[in-house]
């Protein structure tokens, strides 16, 4: 293998646990998967899978148990502005910043000087949408726009690897149409590898290459999906992967779309 | 039906009715705040005035609001009462600024370090119930009869109650805004000066208020004790000097001038707490 076939990052037999009450609890088995540089991959399962805890582990936030995390040749490595987050959690902006103020300070710490900080964080904020929300403060924000400037600051420092956790959860189905839209452009433009959380079968299908379902409790990889041929319900072959993912969904005992359709 | 104000049709309250609650607004309750403030403020001084004239109460032991408006426009003139309040206040504001600085210190240690976090909670915890007045006779064996000793107690005061609410602030840290520090690459420090102190600062701001309530009642309650002072005295002292010269009129003064600071220092702090974590939406409060 050469270094341009290296993997962006390799999710190699990760299991991942919490101690709760002095307990460990197992919350990931067996993770397994790849992540091709430039590679858009979704993580799909029913709420409580891992999703979060797998993406919180690839951001050097949890410790794997056992087996391991390689981030471009790196073995399990601290948390990093290479590998930027958009958290589920609505509390993921500085209050005491305005949203303009956010974005700008997140460009500032990773090196970035202040003049081109301001205007790559208004043309970032610009594409989500927030023009006019520039000097608002976080707590005068809906759920969803919370979220928007959370993808902004993301997307602003122009990361290696972009970790996405249901980050369109809180939005309306025509606000989440246009951003995964202008998301795909913006990746497909900066070729940063994305790896994506999602509920959503549909999403899974527009936005991805590949999808990594996760199933069981504690989870583990129960299959990976090959759509990246498929790049809008027209195309041949969408309603078959579909099909396949709510089956595989299905074998969980929970339906989950219609959540998002 | 019920007794519902907000009947349908009248969703929109009335003004003043937002800020009564669930009182009845009887026509008293329908004059503006501003207004019915200033009638039973008039009233009290009213009262006070009708009490010292027709009661015959000694000018030796009490004074009326007259003689004490006398008093305070003669301390202001003459310049006794500002230089008296205006030392007061230097003293004050040096133990805050040193209380002030010491509890960033001691609490950044307190989360940097476990050391530091272990020595912080037993010596707070010690220190902290003592009425801060109480080691002013200690603070007069190491500084004499000193404004430094003066200063002393007063940070102190200030320290204690400040560095208990600020290293809650400090811990009570949403962890999801710690993530977001650390995923863009702060280090410990960094983390602690963008992330931790502006998180922590509606507890700062609570503790500050505690403090400086703390540290003003300390310090008049030490000058009182000092009696004189250095060369110059403080409000303290004014008032004791007034006592000792039966010039009554000057002792009310004197509470007076303290009574005003207090309320314009609250008004001060309420002021930043508005601008700052009110204004964030880190802190219910007096939006308007
Ligand atoms: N901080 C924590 N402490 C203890 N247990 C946790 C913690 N976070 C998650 N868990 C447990 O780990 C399991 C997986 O949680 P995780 O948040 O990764 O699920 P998820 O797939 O992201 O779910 P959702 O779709 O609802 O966000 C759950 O059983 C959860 O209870
Ligand atoms: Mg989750």
């Amino acid at each position: 293998m050469n270094g341009e076939d290296a993997p962006a990052l390799l999710v190699d037999h990760v299991a991942i646990g919490y101690r709760r009450r002095g307990r460990f609890v197992p919350a990931v088995a067996d993770a397994a998967f790849e992540v091709r540089r430039g590679e858009k991959i979704m993580l799909l399962g029913p709420s409580g899978s891992g999703k979060s805890t797998v993406l919180k582990a690839v951001a050097g936030f949890l410790r794997p148990s056992s087996g391991r995390v390689v981030v471009d040749g790196r073995v399990d490595p601290g948390p990093g502005p290479d590998r930027a987050v958009v958290f589920q959690e609505f509390d993921q902006l500085f209050p005491w910043r305005t949203v303009l103020g956010n974005v700008v300070h997140a460009l500032r710490v990773t090196g970035v000087d202040r003049a081109t900080a301001r205007r790559r964080a208004v043309e970032h904020l610009r594409l989500m949408g927030l023009e006019d929300m520039l000097d608002s403060h976080p707590h005068q924000l809906s759920g969803g726009m919370k979220q928007r400037v959370a993808i902004a600051r993301a997307l602003a420092v122009d990361p290696l690897m972009l970790l996405m956790d249901e980050p369109f959860g809180a939005l309306d189905a025509q606000t989440r149409g246009r951003l995964q839209g202008e998301l795909a452009r913006i990746v497909a433009r900066t070729r940063s590898t994305l790896l994506f959380v999602t509920h959503s079968i549909d999403e899974a299908v527009l936005l991805g290459d590949r999808v990594v379902v996760l199933a069981g409790r504690p989870s583990h990889v129960a299959e990976i999906v090959d759509v990246s041929a498929l790049d809008g319900p027209d195309a041949p072959g969408f309603a078959g992967a579909r099909h396949r993912l709510r089956s595989l969904l299905a074998e969980e005992g929970e339906i989950l779309d219609g959540v998002y359709e | 039906m019920t007794a519902s104000t907000n009947s349908p049709g009248t969703l929109a309250p009335s003004p003043g009715e937002a800020e009564d609650g669930g009182r009845t607004a009887g026509p008293w309750g329908r004059l503006p705040t501003w207004l019915r403030r200033t009638i039973v403020f008039a009233a009290l001084i009213g009262i006070w005035q009708l009490y010292t004239s027709a009661s015959g109460v000694s000018a030796f032991v009490f004074s009326g609001p007259w003689d004490v408006a006398k008093a305070l426009a003669d301390g202001v003139s003459s310049g006794d009462l500002v230089t008296s309040t205006w030392t007061t206040l230097r003293m004050l504001g040096t133990g805050m600024a040193i209380g002030i600085a010491l509890t960033v210190v001691l609490t950044v240690l307190a989360v940097t370090t476990t050391l530091g976090d272990d020595v912080l909670t037993l010596v707070s915890s010690m220190i902290n119930p003592l009425p801060s007045v109480a080691i002013l006779p200690l603070a007069m064996l190491w500084f004499g009869l000193t404004d430094t000793a003066l200063v002393f107690v007063t940070a102190n005061a200030v320290l204690w109650p400040m560095t208990v609410s600020v290293s809650m602030g400090l811990r009570t840290t949403p962890p999801t805004l710690l993530m977001v520090g650390r995923n863009l690459g702060l280090g410990r420090w960094r983390l602690t000066w963008d992330v931790m102190m502006p998180a922590a600062l509606p507890h700062a701001l609570a503790g500050l208020k505690t403090g400086w309530a703390f540290g003003w009642r300390t310090i008049i309650a030490a000058e009182l004790v000092f009696g004189a002072a250095g060369s110059k005295g403080g409000l303290g002292f004014f008032i004791n000097n007034a006592r000792y010269y039966a010039l009554i009129p000057d002792v009310f003064a004197g509470l007076v001038v303290i009574a005003l600071i207090g309320i314009a220092l609250d008004l001060v702090f309420n002021v930043i707490e508005r601008r700052t974590v009110v204004r964030w939406g880190m802190k219910e409060g007096a939006s308007a």
